[in-house]
C-alpha cells in the first residue's frame, strides 16, 4: 500500500520510574493503544490509536502517565493550519465526509464571557441566601393570557399542564442508543432525586426507566423511534425534535453496531440495522403542519401535559419560534451551535447555525414585541458550562437551561470528540458491554446530584448579589447585564448596555 | 463479621484491587516502592475471574466451618474466634498445598517464591481492605449480610 501522510495526533509519555507494569492502561483502553513488550519487559504505546480520552492517566496507580499533543508540527502557516492540513490528509486517504462528536470547537467569541452580572449596593441591599429563602423553582409550561378569581379569591383560569423544576435546570436530549443504559440510568435518577427532568433524545424511552416518567422528556422526531401512545403519556412532557445545535438541517444517524438487542427493542427497529432519522419530519412542510402535529401529541395525552419543540439556533430563529409559538407549543427549547452531539458531519458541526446567546436574545424581545412571550417557555441550551453562563441565559430571556456536555462530563466524559466510534473509555457513549460497566451508575447519578446542587448554591449567591430573591425576577431583565469588548450591532442584538453606561 | 463482596455488574476487570492487595501486604505500604524496590513483590491475595464482558474479583470467603482450617496439616490455618477472619500462619505454613485443594471457592493462592499458601485476611490490621478502599468502580463492597440494594 501508499504512504500514509498522516502522523499521531497524540503522544503518549511514560515515566518508566513511575510504572510497575501493572497493565491497567492496557486493560483499559478500548482503542488498544497500550500493550506490553515481552521483550523490552515493559509497556509501549501505539501512539497512532490514541485519542487523548485521559482514561489511562486517570487509572494509573503511580500517575506515570501523560498523554500531549504530538509535538511533531508543519512549518508555520497562518491559512494552512496542522487540523485543516490533517482533513485534507484524511479524506485524500478515504474519500469519505468526515466525522466528528460534541459541539462547534472553532474558536468563535463566547458570548456567556463578554457579558458580566449587575450585584447591588448601597441604596438597593444584597441578600444574603445563607440567612433569607431564595426560589429557584421555575414552571414550564404556556400560561393563560389572564388569572379570573371568583368571589372567594379561588383561582377560576384552568390552568395549562406544566413542568415543574426545582432548579431551572434540564438534563439535554441523549438517546439511548447514543449513551449507554448507565449513562440513561445515572441521568434517570439524578434527575428524580433534584426534582427536575431529563429528555430521552429520539431513541425511544427503555422500560426500565419508565418508572422515572414524571421526571422524563420524551421526544418525536423525525424517525419516531420508540414512539406510542404507552411512551407519550408515561412522560411529564413530549417534545417534537425539528433540529438540532451541532447539526442543523440533517437529521440523526445511529450506526447498526450501536443496534444491540436492547436498544433495538426500545426503538422498535432490528437488531443491528442502522437508525437513520430523515432530515425533515416527512409530515410537516408548513407552520399549519407543525401545529397539527402538537395537537395531534396533546390529543394523545388528554391535553395533560406540555408539548415543546426543539430546534436548532439558526438565521431568522426569531421568526421561527414566533410561528411555534402561535402553532400552540407550550415551550420552545433551542439549541446553540455548539451543543454537543454523538455524530455530526465536522464542516457541518463546525459552520452552520449561530450562538445560542444571540438566539435567545432575539427570541424572546420577539415574542415580547408580539405579545406572546407568555404562551411559551424557552428552554436554552447549547454548551451551558457553570452556573454563571444560567444566570446569563436567564437574563437573556430563557426560563430554564438544557445541559447535555456539562452532564456527561460529570460522568467522566473527558471531550476526546470521538463518540461517533462507539469506542468511549468512559463507558458513556458505547454500546459495548464492556465498556458500559465502566460507567456505575450509583456513582454517576451521585455526580449529577453534586454538579446541579453545586450550580443550584451559586446561582442562588449570583441572586443574592444582585439584590433578587426569585428566579422568576431574573428572566428576561437584560439590565442585569452588561457587556464587555462587543460592538454596538451586537449589544442591539442581544439588548445590553456596555459595561459601565 | 463483614465480608468482601463484588457487583459483578460493575467490575471492569481492570486489576487495580490486585496491586492494591499487593501494595497493603507489602513491606513499604505504597504502590511504587512496593513493585520497584521490594525484593520480592508480595503474592497477591486475590484473584480477578473473567469471562467476556463479566468480571470478579475473588477473595477468601472466610468461612465458619473452613475446610481449609480443618485440612492443615500444620495448624497454619487458623479461624480467629472473635473476628472471624481466617488467617494463614506464614511461619508454619509449609507449602503442602492442601488448603488449595480443599478451597471450595479457589480463593487460596500459591506464594511460589515464598512457598506459603496466600489468601486474604481482610486487611485486618488497617480497618478496611485495601482492594474495596481502592476499586475504582465501587464494585467492591465491605459489609455485614450481603450487598445492601
Amino acid at each position: 500500500m501508499s504512504l500514509n501522510y498522516l502522523t499521531p495526533e497524540f503522544k503518549v509519555i511514560r515515566d518508566y520510574d513511575l510504572c510497575i507494569n501493572c497493565k491497567v492502561c492496557m486493560r483499559q483502553c478500548a482503542n488498544e493503544v497500550h500493550s506490553y513488550d515481552e521483550q523490552l519487559y515493559k509497556m509501549v504505546a501505539d501512539d497512532f490509536k490514541c485519542v487523548n480520552c485521559q482514561r489511562c492517566v486517570v487509572m494509573c496507580p503511580t500517575h506515570a502517565l501523560t498523554i500531549i499533543n504530538h509535538p511533531q508540527d508543519f512549518r508555520q502557516h497562518a491559512n494552512w493550519s496542522y487540523d485543516t492540513i490533517r482533513d485534507i490528509y484524511r479524506q485524500a486517504e478515504t474519500g469519505a465526509v468526515l466525522l466528528t462528536a460534541m459541539g462547534n470547537d472553532k474558536p468563535y467569541p463566547i458570548y456567556w464571557d463578554k457579558m458580566v452580572v449587575n450585584a447591588s449596593q448601597v441604596t438597593n441591599p444584597s441578600i444574603d441566601p445563607l440567612r433569607e429563602p431564595m426560589e429557584l423553582r421555575v414552571y414550564i409550561g404556556r400560561k393563560p393570557d389572564k388569572i379570573e378569581l371568583d368571589e372567594n379569591l379561588n383561582v377560576k383560569t384552568q390552568m395549562p399542564p406544566q413542568l415543574k423544576l426545582e432548579v431551572p435546570i434540564l438534563f439535554s436530549a441523549m438517546s439511548y442508543g447514543s449513551i449507554s443504559y448507565n449513562a440513561h440510568a445515572s441521568l434517570s435518577r439524578a434527575a428524580e432525586k433534584l426534582g427536575i427532568c431529563y429528555n430521552t433524545g429520539e431513541g425511544g424511552l427503555h422500560k426500565d426507566f419508565r418508572k422515572y416518567g414524571k421526571n422524563t422528556i420524551v421526544q418525536v422526531a423525525s424517525g419516531r423511534f420508540g414512539v406510542n401512545r404507552e411512551y407519550l403519556n408515561t412522560a411529564a412532557a413530549v417534545e417534537i425534535k425539528i433540529g438540532q445545535g451541532a447539526k442543523p438541517g440533517i437529521g440523526g444517524h445511529l450506526p447498526g453496531e450501536k443496534v444491540s438487542e436492547d436498544v433495538s427493542e426500545t426503538r422498535m427497529i432490528p437488531v443491528g440495522s442502522d437508525a437513520i432519522s430523515p432530515a425533515p419530519h416527512h409530515d410537516i412542510y408548513s407552520i399549519e403542519d407543525l401545529s397539527q402535529l402538537i395537537f395531534s401529541l396533546k390529543e394523545a395525552t388528554d391535553y395533560k401535559k406540555p408539548v415543546g419543540v426543539k430546534i436548532a439556533a439558526v438565521n431568522n430563529v426569531a421568526a421561527i419560534a414566533s410561528g411555534i409559538a402561535r402553532a400552540g407549543a407550550d415551550y420552545i427549547a433551542i439549541d446553540g451551535f455548539r451543543g454537543g452531539t454523538g455524530a455530526a458531519p465536522k464542516r457541518i458541526r463546525d459552520n452552520v447555525g449561530i450562538p445560542i446567546e444571540f438566539a435567545i436574545a432575539s427570541v424572546d424581545s420577539r415574542l415580547r414585541s408580539e405579545g406572546i412571550r407568555h404562551t411559551v417557555s424557552l428552554i436554552a441550551s447549547g454548551s451551558i458550562r457553570n452556573s454563571a453562563d444560567i444566570i446569563k441565559a436567564i437574563a437573556l430571556g430563557a426560563d430554564a437551561v438544557y445541559i447535555g456536555s456539562a452532564a456527561l462530563i460529570a460522568l467522566g466524559c473527558h471531550m476526546c470528540q470521538k463518540c461517533n466510534t462507539g469506542k468511549c473509555n468512559w463507558g458513556i457513549a458505547t454500546q459495548d458491554p464492556y465498556l458500559v460497566k465502566r460507567l456505575n451508575p450509583e456513582i454517576g447519578y451521585k455526580r449529577l446530584v453534586n454538579l446541579v446542587t453545586a450550580w443550584g448554591h451559586e446561582i442562588k449567591e449570583m441572586l443574592g448579589g444582585m439584590g433578587i430573591n426569585d428566579i422568576e425576577s431574573l428572566k428576561g431583565n437584560r439590565l442585569m447585564l452588561r457587556g464587555i469588548g462587543m460592538t454596538q450591532k451586537e449589544l442591539d442584538i442581544l439588548g445590553i448596555l456596555a459595561a459601565g453606561e | 463479621m463483614k465480608k468482601i463482596y463484588v457487583k459483578e455488574e460493575v467490575c471492569i476487570g481492570c486489576k487495580l484491587c490486585e496491586v492494591y492487595c499487593i501494595t497493603s501486604h507489602s513491606k513499604y505500604k505504597d504502590v511504587l516502592k512496593a513493585f520497584k524496590f521490594e525484593s520480592i513483590t508480595p503474592t497477591p491475595k486475590i484473584v480477578v475471574e473473567e469471562n467476556g464482558p463479566l468480571s470478579f474479583s475473588l477473595q477468601c470467603r472466610h468461612c465458619d466451618d473452613a475446610p481449609c482450617v480443618k485440612a492443615c496439616i500444620t495448624g497454619a490455618m487458623q479461624k480467629d474466634p472473635l473476628t472471624g477472619i481466617v488467617t494463614c500462619n506464614t511461619d508454619k505454613c509449609v507449602g503442602c498445598w492442601t488448603c488449595i485443594l480443599t478451597c471450595g471457592f479457589g480463593a487460596i493462592l500459591r506464594d511460589e517464591k515464598n512457598k506459603v499458601a496466600s489468601k486474604c485476611d481482610l486487611c485486618a490490621d488497617t480497618g478496611e481492605p485495601a482492594c474495596v478502599k481502592n476499586c475504582p468502580n465501587d464494585a467492591l463492597v465491605y459489609s455485614e449480610g450481603g450487598i445492601k440494594a
